[in-house]
């Protein structure tokens, strides 16, 4: 053994940093954008299959109305949402290294910042286009 | 990172074979993980085969069978022998459980016996606890009031009120189930586990203490407590029958509700 080792006590060990008295935040909101992401998701599959066989001009027109391009953001922001928070806990669970946790920590949130970002402009793009 | 192969010094390989007195009838075949310190090298499987007729019906009974007969190298914990010191907890034909509630009868085929998962192995069957005994140090699991204590009588509690630790009181701290569960797999430096979790609840849900914002104030954290993601394996794996994943989902109650 070259090394030697931790002659830290186990009680110092097991206490580490202490307590982030955070986390309750991140808890809820997984669950609370969980559950508003089943009547989005429902919507967004059952309108899908309206539209199946339909071509782009009528699905541009089913856009133009509020409720269906309102419903498209809330479900586009709601999904990157629920993703950087589940992908985070992910990563936290699986990726030891911390420079390479932090990294991954960063990429994902820019990504899906970026994602859900493009998707909303699409989306109103499509809303009040020709 | 998550390990989803051993180490090479951890990868076990085959190992010696013991078999039956002549003349026995009834032979079961315990495969039992070995590790000598001493010795070094990498674990090993040895085969024990040992007369059913000849030994009680428990698991542990075959242990200290072949530990009393055939191999005193055979190391394990034990005390009780009925399920309420928690010594005996090892890993049984794929479940953690106690060996000596574990009935030799109940498993078909070869008994195989390792040590907890994902533990540090001091010998054999036995895992060192160190941090796991810390762990449950560090959430300070006695009663803590600032109320004086009556003189005369013991701080009465009632019948509602003891009733809420029911299910709570009779962990042993064998630590079957945070050594089944993944997430203590993968960060039992900083996750305090199902076993850990359900102690600081039955302080918690104690109406004669007093601390229960501090209690909680030192789980909230990301990784103490928020690493539990309902996986279950504690629930299934409780020898005792405790339900420590429902401990957890109370404590994760609480913290919202006290926002």
């Amino acid at each position: 053994m070259t090394e030697q080792a931790s002659l830290r006590s186990p009680l110092g060990k097991a206490i580490g940093l202490g307590s982030a008295k955070e986390g309750v935040v991140h808890w809820w909101r997984q669950r609370l954008s969980a559950v508003a992401l089943v009547p989005l998701a429902l919507w967004f599959v059952a309108s899908l299959i309206a539209h199946l066989g339909g071509d782009r001009a009528g699905l541009v027109a089913w856009l133009h109305a509020p409720v269906p391009a309102i419903l498209m953001i809330l479900l586009v922001g709601t999904v990157f949402y629920h993703t950087v928070l589940g992908v985070q806990v992910v990563i936290e669970d699986y990726v030891h290294h911390e420079a390479a946790k932090l990294t991954a920590l960063i990429v994902l949130r820019l990504a899906c910042f970026l994602l859900a970002v493009a998707g909303i402009f699409a989306v109103l793009r499509l809303a009040f286009g020709a | 990172m998550a390990e989803f192969t051993l180490p090479a010094n951890s990868k076990v390989a085959p190992g010696k074979t013991f078999p039956a007195p002549a003349g026995a009838k009834r032979v079961r075949r315990f495969k039992i993980y070995r590790w000598d310190p001493e010795a070094g090298g990498n674990p090993r499987l040895d085969t024990y085969e040992v007369d059913r007729d000849a030994c009680g019906p428990m698991v542990l009974d075959a242990l200290i069978k072949i530990k009393n007969e055939t191999d005193t190298t055979l190391t394990f914990r034990r005390s009780c022998r009925e399920g309420i010191c928690g010594s005996c907890a090892m890993n049984i034909d794929g479940t953690n459980t106690l060996a000596c509630l574990k009935a030799i009868d109940d498993i078909p085929g070869e008994v195989r016996i390792y040590p907890l998962p994902h533990m540090p192995v001091i010998k054999d069957l036995v895992p060192d606890l160190t941090h796991i005994y810390a762990q449950y140090r560090s959430i300070k699991p006695w009663l803590q009031r600032e109320s004086p204590q009556p003189p005369d009588r013991e701080q009465a509690q009632s019948v509602a009120e003891r009733e809420k630790l029911d299910g709570l009181w009779e962990c042993i701290l064998c630590f079957c189930c945070s050594t089944a569960c993944p997430s203590y797999w993968w960060n039992a430096d900083r996750y305090l586990g199902p076993a850990i979790l359900l102690q600081a609840y039955r302080w918690i849900a104690d109406s004669r203490d007093e601390n229960t914002g501090e209690r909680l104030d030192q789980l909230e954290d990301p990784f103490r407590l928020y690493r539990c993601h309902t996986i279950m394996n504690c629930t299934r794996t409780c020898p005792k029958g405790l339900n420590p994943a429902k401990a957890i989902a109370e404590i994760k109650k609480l913290i919202v509700m006290r926002r």
